[in-house]
């Protein structure tokens, strides 16, 4: 059982009337890792979560969580997981300790169990301060927390949180995702953002998803180093732009060379290498080689913004 | 931590999935429904709204009974008034429009429904907490009638027969028209139309009770099964103490049939 991947899912399509939400998704994630789906809102994120959560079925295909097949064996999978659903739906008029205390009830701990559970997380999400307040009484960082305790209080294989910090102010985003990196440690995680810092945070691998399919999955440093091709290298050289070209035009690896002169008697460089590699090195040889003055130099690393604004606008114009 | 428990254990690996018997999760299940209602505002003053018009009514009959003697139990006579079935056809809906309709515009429904719990165990539970919040609002009648009984020496207001077959009419009468409420509310997210579709129904089965007497001799088939689904008649006999089985099991098999049909809205979901 525990070679079995934590969550596998195989074309998975879940159609709504006019609309095709997730387009035969397929993906794996194995026990332990943090995975982020990122994807811009209607993507099909938090269908895929429902879907894997139990609540809704899916039109085809078919997704497991722990070996458990979402559909046919839900009570097994709802055991398994512990899901946070998108703006965090908790009980308001209830106090945090007595909410945390029902749901642990609900999800088959008995009630020295449940105790116990509540205690330990409780004390884990920092909430040992306010347990006795009432939630709707709480601040929306703090709610959210509630809400992660929830989502943990019965020990699950695998934790589904869908968008766990929108809404939140700098500092308990901050706070939620140090909370969600510790969680990593003992727990597999899903979890949904369209904030890409997030996922670079927090995550180990990232699903890109748009218009429900996923358009790339990998590290997100592989993604960056992958997708990045055309990465510049921008150097500022004290030497006349017909010079710079003259030294520079042999070179093999460099696929396409800008120059333009800028002030104080200054070329200006811009390198676009062949296959991605760093071209700092070799302007650096070639200016100490001509005895030439270097102000600057610099590769222009594309973000996981970049990568996700190229893929989904590249699907967009698809369409 | 992590890296000493994947040491420990050698690899990931499944951690034993809590089980719990069903009814424990059925009762904290209810426990929530009546917290629910009385950590709103809407719990105390449907009882509130309950004890000033039984309050009310009463005074109006204890005035009636000054103007001239009557036989019948004063239970009996309250429940044949008017003022009881004003009561009884707007309170019910007020109850049970929370059930699903307010868990479902909260989202809190997809956090329940996401947790080992069956469909017909929340539909069960969410009955329960209702029927018990219902009753809850009824008992104040009961220390009304005591107090009516100590100070007027007459035993006719707490007669123990009619009490307690006035009781047991309201339990029936309320799990019918509570079915009702729960079938509106898991049809819709919105709160104040799951009120009306049960005010609705619960009128609309009144109504049918105003029809004349039929009998026997009459012959009109609508008639008589109009007769035979009258609350009021229904209402009439429990309150002189008459439990007639074909009332109960005209009550019970409704309420059965509306918690079916509101634990197959519930599972719609699997089919969409």
């Amino acid at each position: 059982m525990d070679d079995v991947p934590m969550i596998e899912v195989r074309d998975l399509t879940k159609r709504y009337p006019g609309r095709t939400a997730v387009d035969g998704l397929s993906f794996s994630v194995g026990r332990g890792e943090v995975v982020g789906f990122l994807g811009p809102n209607g993507a099909g994120k938090s269908t895929t979560m429902r879907i894997l959560a139990s609540f809704m079925p899916a039109t085809s295909g078919t997704a497991r969580v722990a070996g458990f097949d979402v559909f046919h064996q839900a009570d097994e999978v709802r055991r398994r997981i512990g899901y946070m659903p998108e703006n965090n739906p908790i009980h308001l008029d209830m106090r945090v300790r007595e909410f945390l205390k029902f749901r642990a009830r609900l999800k088959g701990l008995g009630w020295r169990r449940s105790r116990e559970r509540v205690d330990t997380v409780l004390q884990q999400c920092g909430l040992m301060d306010v347990q006795k307040r009432i939630i709707g009484q709480l601040s929306k960082g703090f709610r959210q927390r509630v809400g992660l305790a929830d989502a943990l209080v019965h020990e699950p294989d695998l934790i589904i949180l869908d968008e766990p910090t929108i809404g939140l102010d700098p500092h308990q985003i901050r706070a939620v995702r140090t909370l969600i990196k510790q969680l990593g440690e003992r727990h597999t995680v899903l979890l949904s953002t369209h904030i890409l810092s997030e996922v670079e945070m927090t995550c180990s691998r990232v699903l890109i998803m748009n218009r429900g399919r996923i358009l790339a999955a990998d590290t997100p440093q592989n993604l960056e180093r992958h997708l990045s091709l055309d990465g510049q290298v921008v150097a500022e050289i004290a030497a006349t732009p017909a010079a710079v070209r003259e030294a520079f035009c042999d070179v093999p690896e460099i696929e396409r060379m800008d120059l333009s002169a800028v002030e104080g008697e200054y070329t200006r460089l811009a390198l676009t290498s062949k296959d991605g590699q760093d071209l700092r090195v070799v302007v650096s040889e070639l200016v100490r080689a001509n005895g030439w003055t270097l102000r600057e130099l610099t590769r222009s690393r594309h973000s996981l913004e970049d990568i996700f604004v190229h893929l989904t606008k590249a699907r967009k114009e698809d369409a | 931590m992590a890296a000493s428990w994947c040491v420990v254990h050698g690899a990931w690996r499944t951690r034993p999935a809590p089980r719990r018997s069903p009814l424990n999760v059925y009762l904290a299940l209810v426990r929530r429904e009546l917290g629910g209602a009385f950590n709103s505002l809407t719990g105390f003053v449907v009882v509130a709204v309950v004890l000033l018009l039984t309050g009310y009514s009463l005074t109006d009959i204890i005035g009636k009974l000054n103007g001239g003697a009557d036989d019948r139990p004063v239970v009996e006579m309250f429940y044949q008034s008017a003022y009881f079935w004003l009561i009884l056809l707007p309170v019910t809906p007020v109850i049970t429009m929370r059930s699903f309709a307010a868990e479902k515009a909260t989202g809190t429904y997809e956090a329940l429904m996401t947790t080992p719990v069956g469909d017909l165990q929340v539909v069960l539970a969410k009955f329960t907490g209702a029927l018990l919040f219902f009753l809850l609002t009824w008992l104040p009648l009961l220390a009304v009638l005591a107090v009516l009984r100590q100070v007027t020496k007459e035993p006719a207001f707490l007669e123990p027969r009619a009490t307690f077959g006035a009781f047991l009419g309201l339990t029936l009468m309320g799990s019918l028209l509570l079915s009702m409420g729960c079938l509106a509310s898991a049809l819709t997210r919105s709160q104040i139309i799951a009120a009306m579709l049960s005010f609705l129904m619960g009128v609309g089965l009144w109504v049918v009770s105003l029809r004349p007497e039929a009998t026997a001799a009459d012959g009109d088939v609508l008639g008589r099964v109009a007769d035979h689904v009258s609350m009021m008649r229904h209402m009439g006999d429990f309150a002189r103490g008459v439990v007639d089985s074909r009332h109960v099991v005209f009550y019970v098999s409704g309420t059965v049939l509306f918690l079916f049909l509101t634990t197959r809205v519930v599972e719609s979901r699997k089919w969409k």
